[in-house]
């Protein structure tokens, strides 16, 4: 470490904007459009999104470290397969983790686990920042994409679960039960039973396939470009 | 005939951008005109069958306890199965600016990311899940890339189209293409009670 380098320091207003600008302003998923894919299929449940949620922080933040310390001994021609082996090798971590701490949500999480190496977010931060920036600052870059990608996963996990089941948390230790018809067996907060003053209501279908995950995230947009005039596509 | 069964769900009723999302970072961003996303498919089409049986033939043959090295291997299938697919795409990549330099240009940056194109990965994944044997996850990848190119290729043509339609500012561009995809999800929906088994039986 140079002098100069020491007098930064270690969380300042530059590092902060690291954290919070992918979140809103620089979004992975709405603004730079990576890392889609999984952000679809696994937010049927707020669960399954937190667990996916955890699961890409901690391989972006930490590929970015990695990658970010050994950028000077990588050659530029095998780069794409060196980063690809730090991916798989964290992805495994994971897998094996998950597998190991809690079986059934893994079960429920299926093939989306492994395709978080293939999941554009890990790919492009280390393409775009980790190879020409230190390892601290790559490491706060990672854990704020991540974070930007959690926050669209639970957003899009708590409308979907609310109102297409009308659960929260479904299958965590913490489950509650919001809305639905109160029997002997499950109690909800609000009851839906025939008779009860809320017995028009009923579960959103649509809210419980994938493709809703679609049209939310096209509304998410909407909002969030309506609100931010400088992301608007003037194409 | 079971295979023409695995390979025709594949490519409608479980497609894989619509009914499964994988690999839409490429699907929305290489989408704007048809000739570029016709190269795409075709390139997905190829990776995928090539890809799945030399996954499955590495995963039988030297990581399970039956194969070569005679031990569970399978916490290597991750790092196995992307270098494997990152080679191809090497390959991929080599032929497609030998044979055809327009593609090559248009295509861009879009065929190195083929590599991490989550439906050539997920589809090797799901053939370990659900078990199938080497012909089966040919045909498997075959019909897939042929559903994710049909996908593709619809898509480009309706945004064309819509270039000439009135779309709300903040909705233009990314917004309005996921909801045109969600529109499509549904549409290949109806398609999901179909099965083929009878008539192939017959």
């Amino acid at each position: 470490m140079s002098g100069k380098e020491e007098k930064k320091p270690l969380f300042g207003p530059k590092e902060k904007r690291l954290l919070w600008d992918p979140i809103n302003d620089n979004n992975p998923v709405t603004v730079q459009v990576l890392g889609v894919c999984s952000a679809l299929a696994v937010t049927s449940l707020v669960y399954k999104s937190v667990v996916m949620a955890i699961a890409v922080i901690f391989v972006v933040a930490f590929s970015n470290l990695i990658t970010s310390l050994i950028r000077n001994y990588i050659p530029s021609q095998v780069r794409m397969i060196a980063q690809l082996v730090i991916i798989a090798t964290l992805v495994t971590i994971v897998e094996l983790t998950l597998k190991a701490a809690n079986y059934a949500i893994y079960k429920e999480l299926s093939v989306f686990i492994g395709l978080i190496i293939t999941n554009c977010i890990v790919m492009g931060r280390l393409e775009a920042f980790a190879m020409g920036n230190s390892p601290w600052r790559s490491f706060l870059d990672g854990i704020g994409n991540g974070l930007g990608y959690g926050v669209i996963l639970i957003i899009v996990g708590i409308i979907r679960e609310l109102f297409g089941k009308g659960t929260l948390f479904a299958g965590s230790p913490i489950q509650l039960n919001i809305i639905g018809k109160s029997n002997d067996l499950v109690h909800y907060w609000i009851d839906t039973s025939p008779g009860s003053m809320m017995s028009w209501y009923s579960n959103n279908g649509l809210l419980a396939l994938p493709v809703s995950s679609l049209f939310l995230i096209g509304i998410i947009i909407w909002v969030q470009r309506g609100k931010n005039k400088k992301l608007v596509d003037v194409s | 005939m079971e295979l023409i069964n695995i390979a025709i769900k594949s490519a409608f009723m479980e497609n894989m951008v619509l009914a499964f999302f994988l690999g839409m970072c490429s699907f929305l961003a290489v989408s704007k005109t048809v000739k570029t996303a016709i190269g795409l498919g075709l390139a997905v089409i190829f990776v995928l069958g090539i890809t799945m049986p030399i996954n499955w033939l590495i995963n039988h043959y030297l990581l399970t306890e039956n194969g070569l090295f005679g031990m569970d291997l399978t916490f290597l299938r991750f790092i196995l199965f992307i270098a494997v697919i990152a080679s191809m795409v090497q390959l991929v990549e080599m032929v497609v600016e030998k044979v055809s330099p327009s593609l090559y240009n248009s295509l861009g940056i879009f065929l190195p990311l083929i590599t991490v194109n989550c439906a050539i990965m997920g589809g090797s994944l799901f053939m370990i899940s659900r078990e199938y044997n080497l012909p089966e996850s040919v045909a498997y990848g075959l019909g897939g890339g042929f559903g994710w190119f049909l996908a593709i290729v619809a898509f480009a043509a309706i945004r064309e189209k819509m270039a000439y339609s009135n779309v709300p500012a903040p909705l233009r561009g990314l917004g309005i293409a996921f909801i045109l995809t969600g529109l499509m999800g549904l549409a290949f929906m109806s398609l999901a009670g179909i099965d083929f088994t009878p008539f192939i039986a017959k």
